[in-house]
Formats: C-alpha cells, sequence, structure tokens
C-alpha cells in the first residue's frame, strides 16, 4: 500500500466510511423500514414513506399490529412447526451426515469410494429439479402408524424432516474436516481395543465442533427458510411451517402493517441468532467456498 | 484416501447406510425418476393406468415453427390495408387450425417480425414454456455476471484494515439470513404501484417531477425489479466467499507489488485477479446453479405475470407437477433444466480451465 501522506490521509480515512456507511444504508434500511413499519397503524405507515419518517419509529407507535397479525393467522403453530422440524432436521442431520464422514475417512470398506463419488456427484442437482418426482415418491411411501401401516406422506412432519436429514454438502464438509485429523489418535486408540463406535463418539465428535457448528447453522438456514418443498406437500394448516403461512397475507388489500409484524415476528430469531454468532455465520459461508 | 487401517466391511456400511440410503431415497431416485417420469402421461392422482408415451412431452415442448405470412391481396393484386394503413394478413389462427397445414397445428404464436411486406411468425407449442425458458436465462444472463462483480466489490470495500469493519461486513451479510420469502414480501411494498416506498423515494428526490411507476404490474419493469431484489438479497453470500478467496492471497506477494512500483490496479490485476481464479470459477457455478433455481420470488411477487413476462422454469415445473398435478410435464421441466444447468458448469469449467 502506498504511503500516505499526513495531511490528506483524514480526508481519504473519512471517504473511505462514507462509502461503507452509504453501502450500509443499502443492506440495513428495507429490513428496517419493515420492523419500524410493524409498529405503524397503516394509514401512518403509508404517509410516512414520501419522508425519512418511515425509517424513524415516530408517531403513533404500537403494538397492534402484532395483535391483530396474531388474529390473523394461527402464527404461534406455524412458529412451532418451524422450530420442530427445523430442531429434528438439524439434529439428525449432524449424527448421520457425521457417521457417513466418518465412514468414508476413517474405516475401509468395499463401495466406498464408488458410494462417496456418487454423494459428491449429487452437488450438481439443484433441489429444484427433484422436487416433483420427489413429490411422487412421497405421495406414495408407507409409514408405520399407531393404526398400522398408512400410504403417502403428504401433509406430516416427517415429509418435512426425513428426506432433508442426508445431503451431499454436509457429509462433505465432514469428509474434508474429518481427513485434517490426525490419523495417529484414532490408530492409538483402536491398538488400545478402543471399537469404532467409541473412536466416533469419545474421539472424533469432541474434537469436531467447529465442523458440527458449520453443518448446523447451514442446514437451519435453509430449514427454516423452507419454502418450495412446504408448499407442495402441506395442505393442512396443522403442520404449515412459517414461510408457507405467510401466504394468509397474499391478498388484494394487504394489511401492511400486520403483514410487517409477521415478517417481524418471524425474522427476529434469525436475526437475532445471526447477530450473536455472526463469525460462525460467516466462516460457515466461507467454508462452502473451500470445495473450489 | 490410503488407509492403514484394516479393512472393516462391516463398520463401514452401520456407519454409512443411515447417510447414504438417505441420499440415494430421497436425492438419487427421484433425479433417476425424473427421466422416467418425462416419458410417460404419469398424474398425481389419477383413475387411469399410467401409459410410456415416448417423448412425446418433450415434443410437446419443444417443438416451434416458422411461419411466414404474406399480406392479404385483393382481386387485382394490392396489398389491402386496413383504416390505419397496416398491412392485413391472413390470421394466424386460420393456419394452426387448418388441416392444410399439420405441421402447425395446436401451436399458437410466440413472436413476430416484419419482413419487407411479409410477416414472419413463430410458433411454438407450448409458448409459457418458452417465455419462461427465455426469461429464466435473462435471469441468469444478468444477475450471474452483475452479483458476482458487486459481491467482489464488496469483497475488495470490506477486506481493508479499517477500525469497525466487521460490523459493516456484518449488515452487508444481514440480508442473506433473511428468508427470500420475507424479502419478496417486504420488497412488493417497496415496489408497489400507489403506495410503494419506491415511488415515494422517488417523488421525494425529484420535487414531485416524477411520477410513480407500477414496477411489478408492468412487463418491461417486472423482471428487472426482481433481478435487483435478489441481487441484494444474496450478494453478501458471495461476498463471503470472494472474501475468504481474498484471504488465502499471501501479503508477500502484495509487498512485492509494492516494491515493484506497482500501483493499485497493478495489484489487483496481477496479484489479487490470479489469485481468485479458483474463487471465481466456484462463485459464477455457485450463483449460476442458484439463479436457474429461482422461484420464491416469482411465486410470491408475481405468480409469472405480467403478461408471462416472469415466467421462469421452476415456477412452471411447479405450477404443472402440483398446481395440475401433471408429474410427467413437471418432470421433463425438470429434466430440460437440469441438462441446462449441468451443460453450463460444465462449458463453465472448461472455460476457465487451468491453462498449462
Amino acid at each position: 500500500m502506498a504511503a500516505i501522506s499526513p495531511d490528506n490521509h483524514g480526508l481519504r480515512l473519512g471517504l473511505r466510511y462514507l462509502v461503507l456507511v452509504l453501502v450500509a444504508l443499502i443492506f440495513a434500511l428495507p429490513l428496517l423500514f419493515m420492523v419500524v413499519s410493524s409498529l405503524k397503524p397503516d394509514a401512518q405507515l403509508l404517509g410516512d414513506t414520501s419522508s425519512l419518517r418511515a425509517f424513524l419509529p415516530v408517531g403513533d407507535i404500537s403494538l397492534e399490529n402484532y395483535t391483530q397479525a396474531f388474529r390473523m393467522a394461527p402464527i404461534r403453530l406455524f412458529v412451532l412447526n418451524s422450530v420442530l422440524v427445523t430442531g429434528l432436521t438439524v439434529a439428525l442431520s449432524l449424527l448421520i451426515c457425521s457417521l457417513a464422514g466418518f465412514a468414508f475417512v476413517f474405516l475401509n470398506w468395499r463401495g466406498r469410494d464408488l458410494m462417496l463419488s456418487l454423494i459428491l456427484a449429487t452437488l450438481i442437482v439443484p433441489f429444484e429439479t427433484i422436487a416433483i418426482p420427489l413429490l411422487m415418491i412421497c405421495s406414495k411411501l408407507p409409514w408405520l402408524g399407531l393404526d398400522g401401516i398408512e400410504w403417502g406422506w403428504l401433509n406430516s412432519y416427517r415429509v418435512q424432516i426425513i428426506p432433508w436429514i442426508a445431503d451431499g454438502l454436509t457429509v462433505f464438509l465432514f469428509v474434508q474436516f474429518f481427513k485434517d485429523l490426525p490419523r495417529e489418535l484414532i490408530e492409538a486408540a483402536r491398538a488400545e481395543g478402543a471399537s469404532w463406535w467409541q473412536v466416533y463418539t469419545r474421539i472424533v465428535i469432541p474434537l469436531s465442533g467447529p465442523v458440527i457448528a458449520t453443518a448446523a447453522i447451514l442446514k437451519f438456514l435453509v430449514m427454516y427458510n423452507q419454502y418450495l418443498w412446504p408448499l407442495i406437500v402441506v395442505q393442512e394448516e396443522s403442520y404449515r411451517p412459517v414461510m408457507v403461512g405467510l401466504g394468509y397475507f397474499f391478498q388484494l388489500n394487504t394489511p401492511w402493517g400486520a403483514l410487517m409484524a409477521y415478517l417481524t415476528v418471524i425474522t427476529a430469531p434469525v436475526l437475532a441468532f445471526y447477530l450473536i454468532l455472526q463469525r460462525s455465520f460467516i466462516a460457515s459461508i466461507a467454508s462452502t467456498g473451500v470445495k473450489g | 484416501m490410503s488407509s492403514r487401517l484394516t479393512r472393516s466391511n462391516r463398520a463401514g456400511w452401520a456407519f454409512a447406510l443411515p447417510g447414504v440410503g438417505l441420499i440415494a431415497m430421497f436425492i438419487i431416485v427421484p433425479f433417476l425418476f425424473a427421466f422416467g417420469l418425462s416419458l410417460t402421461d404419469q398424474r398425481l392422482v389419477s383413475p387411469n393406468p399410467t401409459q410410456y408415451v415416448g417423448l412425446d412431452n418433450y415434443r410437446n415442448l419443444l417443438s416451434v415453427g416458422l411461419l411466414t405470412l404474406e399480406p392479404e391481396r385483393d382481386d387485382a393484386g394490392a396489398v389491402k390495408r386496413d383504416e390505419a394503413g397496416q398491412i392485413e394478413y391472413p390470421r394466424v389462427r386460420s393456419i394452426t387450425r387448418s388441416d392444410d397445414f399439420p405441421q402447425y397445428r395446436g401451436m399458437s404464436e410466440w413472436f413476430s417480425w416484419q419482413s419487407g411486406e411479409n410477416r414472419k411468425v413463430v410458433l411454438a407449442s407450448d409458448v409459457v414454456f418458452w417465455k419462461a425458458l427465455t426469461n429464466t436465462f435473462y435471469f441468469v444472463l444478468v444477475v450471474a455476471p452483475l452479483q458476482a462483480a458487486l459481491a467482489l466489490c464488496l469483497a475488495l470495500l470490506i477486506n481493508q484494515k479499517l477500525r469497525g469493519i466487521n460490523v459493516f461486513r456484518t449488515i452487508y451479510f444481514m440480508p442473506v439470513v433473511v428468508s427470500i420469502v420475507v424479502v419478496s414480501l417486504l420488497w412488493r411494498f417497496i415496489y408497489d404501484g400507489q403506495d410503494g416506498l419506491l415511488n415515494a423515494m422517488i417523488q421525494w428526490a425529484s420535487l414531485g417531477a416524477l411520477d410513480g411507476h407500477d414496477w411489478l404490474g408492468d412487463p418491461a419493469t417486472a423482471m428487472p425489479a426482481i433481478m435487483v431484489m435478489s441481487i441484494w438479497q444474496a450478494v453478501g453470500f458471495h461476498m463471503v466467499i470472494w472474501l475468504a478467496g481474498l484471504q488465502t492471497i499471501s501479503p508477500t506477494l502484495y509487498e512485492a507489488a509494492a516494491i515493484e512500483g506497482a500501483s493499485k490496479w497493478q495489484a489487483f490485476r496481477f496479484v489479487t485477479w490470479p489469485g481468485l481464479r479458483n474463487t471465481a470459477v466456484l462463485i459464477l457455478i455457485v450463483i449460476t446453479m442458484q439463479a436457474f433455481a429461482l422461484f420464491a420470488q416469482i411465486d410470491v411477487m408475481t405468480k409469472g405475470g405480467p403478461l408471462d413476462s416472469t415466467q421462469t422454469l421452476v415456477f412452471q415445473t411447479v405450477e404443472r407437477g402440483y398446481g395440475r398435478q401433471d408429474i410427467s410435464g413437471g418432470s421433463t421441466i425438470s429434466v430440460l433444466l437440469f441438462l441446462i444447468v449441468l451443460t453450463i458448469s460444465v462449458i463453465q469449467r472448461w472455460l476457465t480451465r487451468e491453462r498449462r
């Protein structure tokens, strides 16, 4: 970097910050507008758009829109469904994909290399291209329920969870991470008579904090923000997740204030989560880029 | 992965089976199934047995024809014109419904242009599909390079050593964690023709000189509006990947460049850019794949309208496969979409291959 003469140093620094702030406004203002608008009555919300008041919580501020939004749609149920589906999928995904990653890196079994190439090949298949045949398959699958075997998975939690547990990217992340673990550690444990399960639970998993965080965050974002899949497999309100529940507000005379309140309610947990763990979030995304 | 560990078939399969089994069942099987379904007339629920129909689905989607219409002439052979002075042509419908032209049967007009006295009309048996295909390409060809370039600019901006830079990085990345459905609904208000925030801001900035515009209601601006919003939401994602690439470049290279007296631009051109090769390939492929999957924005904001100007391949897949329960029709578009994505990522890899 070229030497900066002291007299214009302050000016250049100021300009740099000015650019940074202007760009930050582009990203922050729409979200700020969402939160601020959720506190205003519709008439004021629409009037305020023509001035900077649009981004300020001024005037007739209340939580009335939130009350109305909760009256218009069973938001509590939708949030509960999303939390349940997201939580279970993330947990099962971490378990099953780390087990598979373990097998691919530390175990030597017939068919291993073929299976790994097959799984990596799925990375170039966008979900959108298998959604319709998957819908067809899930509409026919059997399930052992309390009243014996029932056919068809549509309208359930399982159809939102099970197909999403294992995916190529998560397995790949674990494989990449496990490859860099010291093999001597595992061989020593085996020499002392530890079973593979013990090696997995007592040695490998305790060392895997970073990759578990990465895999969990990526899965969390995908699952909580699910839209296309639940849209086509869940018609019953009782299993509907938050993003599909937004359909209540797709109407001609949109109740803007209540809509902004709903958007804020379902976005706030993710944003809070992100702001607390922002380093891990950004590291997760960055680590998907290492595969190039 | 050579391993000195002894062979352990049983343990290996036991650990891998749940993951491998689920991926096979819910990704690989449906993927192969899509090809099979596209050769049948399968519906989600139907009283009739499913039949093998060969390539009929592909034919119905892809058939196009070029028709040259000659002007209508009166008995003296002069060209007929209507009251506005426009040349009169036979109606397209009279040809697509006529037994004299079996090759055009069932087709309708996709677009046309004037060629001398004649009018050339391109017919397609599935006009909506072709519009979806061209719109998807329009979206990808604009968004992929633009978003990659903007993300690189942001990454360079955020890669400076300044106090508080992490705050800015956090803000730029924020829209990425917000659901695209939430973003689409929020921006529907921003773009709204009557009460929209964008129109209000334009009127305020121009002191009332410029009038509002119904951004999503006008076929010319609906797709660009969705492009801008999509870039706004996703650009932080690719910024972070560029940033990871930037940070792999050794600082000693920049020091060497500085000693050689390189300008900032030269340092970027000869140190930064070559160091980002692999990142660039990855980003281009990732953005292209994501852009081809365009669906939620369309479903929330325009439903493919106005006048099919925002129809996309995935939206059509869902509208047919789910909306009309036409599983085979939806699968056929899925297969075509996959083939397109595959071809493009192979081409991208080939174009950006390591030259020795």
